[in-house]
């Protein structure tokens, strides 16, 4: 057996997941208002009141939390020429025909998209959501911008989420992933395997 | 407040049908304010107050007689005052009652996201059930007209009932009650258009000759409608709208739109999912010795 990777530390691992169960209850306490085939989403946060006084509050968690993170994985995500041929085979990604895709780095486009969406929507969140804050801040806002504001949160939120479960779903789908997030380490064929060029700068090899 | 008497003809974020066997032999009514009659003496802003049971705090003079100075949780109908030269040297004092215009296409209740916290009955009238109110705004951002408040003390929306409770049980509002000069009527929402026609020709011949019935067809008209002297400026009478209708935004954002994105959220999970049964996890050689 060969060593394993260090691929995130503790800290990083704890803020990924405060950032994680954060969205994950922003994301349910928000799609209860979202659409009446949601709204029974209400009784896990103790009903219709709490669920709206909650929900802001726990976007403003997220929000402090996801900055955080992105200003550490920041660097990690330029797209490289290697991105944009790895991106062109998507197909083949998707098939599981990995033979050879070139050499990538911490992170493959599929990852990069995800970081700069997130980049872009959670502010837009957090500024659309603030806007909309009853009962204090939403009252010193104009009705139209109010308007304007539910639809970019709503759009926002959804953008995000579908990401999220594209995010989810592909933990699942490379095997060996999810320990980078729980133990902090993937195998070194893992790394070879996905992030060979990352694989290369950690090892030396 | 529920009124079981009531036959509800739409629900707030129900997908289902509202309780309305009943609702066939329901008469549509309406409240009509005839502005060319308001003497401005605020009597149905006090009458207002004691049937529903609200106590707004006293605020300071801005310089006109609009007091309180705006609609607020405690102040569902406001007289608004306006000063207008409408031709040259000719002022009028155009006093508008503002208030909950009982659309019946509401905004209000097309926004809100809480079951049955906002009600229309098959009379008309558009109720706010606050019990089942979350206090979220979303009320705010579907009305045209600017009407519902959220409460600093309570957090949930209020705004006129048209006094659906007493309507409810064969009175008329309290404001038409104690209107003195008559310019407020209620009854069945043709008896107002036809009580409207009478005034409108009786103010085409004292000269206004743009008299007219504001009922927008914008919002599919409304459960309480004007008598404008002036029908062809509406703005005039404290920024009435000309041609209110739900803001498209809120169409886009409450239309077809959220079950389209909720359907596209639930296909990515089926996509992963028979992705992961047809194509498989992607796994490497050593993995399955180390895990
Ligand atoms: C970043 C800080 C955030 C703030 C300040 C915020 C604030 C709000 C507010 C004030 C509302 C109106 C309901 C209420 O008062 O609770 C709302 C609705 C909503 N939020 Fe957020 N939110 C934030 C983040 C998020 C995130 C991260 C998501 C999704 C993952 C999200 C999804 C939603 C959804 C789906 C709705 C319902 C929108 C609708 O009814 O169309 N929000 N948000
Ligand atoms: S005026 Fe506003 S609050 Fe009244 S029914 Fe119309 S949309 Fe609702």
């Amino acid at each position: 057996m060969s060593k394993p990777v260090q691929r995130y530390t503790a800290r990083e691992r704890s803020n990924h997941w405060i950032v994680a169960i954060a969205f994950v209850l922003a994301g349910l306490s928000g799609l209860a208002l979202f659409h009446p085939a949601f709204f029974f989403l209400t009784n896990l946060f103790g009903g219709g009141p709490w669920t709206r006084i909650l929900h802001p509050f726990i976007g403003v968690v997220l929000f402090l939390f996801f900055m955080a993170m992105a200003a550490r994985f920041w660097r990690f995500n330029h797209f490289t020429a290697a991105d944009r041929q790895w991106m062109a085979r998507i197909g083949d990604v998707i098939r599981n025909r990995d033979r050879g895709l070139p050499e990538i780095g911490k992170y493959n486009a599929g990852q990069k998209y995800l970081f700069w969406t997130m980049v872009v929507s959670i502010p837009l969140l957090l500024l659309s959501g603030i806007v909309v804050w009853q009962p204090w801040f939403a009252p010193y806002f104009p009705i139209w911008l109010l308007r304007i504001a539910v639809v970019v949160h709503a759009l926002a939120a959804w953008i995000m989420i579908l990401g999220i479960i594209v995010h989810v779903y592909a933990a699942i789908w490379v095997k060996g992933s999810v320990r980078a997030m729980t133990r902090g380490t993937v195998s070194e064929a893992w790394a070879k395997h996905h992030h060979r060029a990352w694989y290369r700068q950690m090892t030396g090899k | 407040m529920a009124l079981q008497s009531l036959d509800i003809k739409a629900r707030s974020a129900t997908t289902t049908p509202p309780p309305d066997v009943r609702a066939r032999g329901a008469v549509p009514v309406a409240k009509l304010i005839d502005i060319s009659k308001c003497i401005g003496c605020k009597a149905c802003q006090v009458a207002c107050m004691e049937w529903n049971d609200l106590r707004d705090e006293v605020g300071t003079n801005a310089g006109t007689y609009d007091n309180p100075r705006d609609l607020t949780a405690q102040s569902w109908t406001v007289m608004r005052f306006s000063e207008v030269e409408v031709e040259q040297d000719r002022l009028e004092w155009l006093i508008r009652k503002d208030g909950c215009m009982h659309c019946a296409d509401p905004g209000c209740l097309k926004a809100c996201p809480a079951p049955g916290a906002i009600v229309q009955y098959a009379n008309g009238i558009v109720d706010f059930h606050e019990e089942h109110c979350i206090g979220c705004g979303y009320c705010i951002t579907g009305c045209p007209f600017n009407i519902p408040r959220i409460s600093q003390k309570d957090s949930k929306a209020y705004k006129c009932t048209l006094c659906s409770d007493r309507v409810a049980i064969g009175l008329e509002p309290a404001c038409i009650k104690t209107c003195p000069t008559g310019a407020l009527v209620f009854g069945t929402k043709d008896d107002m258009v036809l009580h409207a026609e009478g005034r409108i020709a009786d103010l085409k011949e004292r000269g206004y000759s743009h008299a007219a019935l504001y009922d927008p067809k914008g919002v599919g008209g409304t459960h309480v409608m004007y008598v404008l002297q002036h029908g062809d400026k509406p703005e005039l009478y404290a920024n009435l709208p000309r041609d209110p209708s739900i803001s498209p935004l809120v169409s886009l954002w409450k239309g077809v739109t959220k079950p389209l994105m909720s359907f596209g959220l639930g296909l990515a999970v089926f996509a992963g999912f028979f992705h992961y049964v047809t194509a498989g996890p992607k796994e490497v050689e050593e993995e399955e010795k180390t895990d």
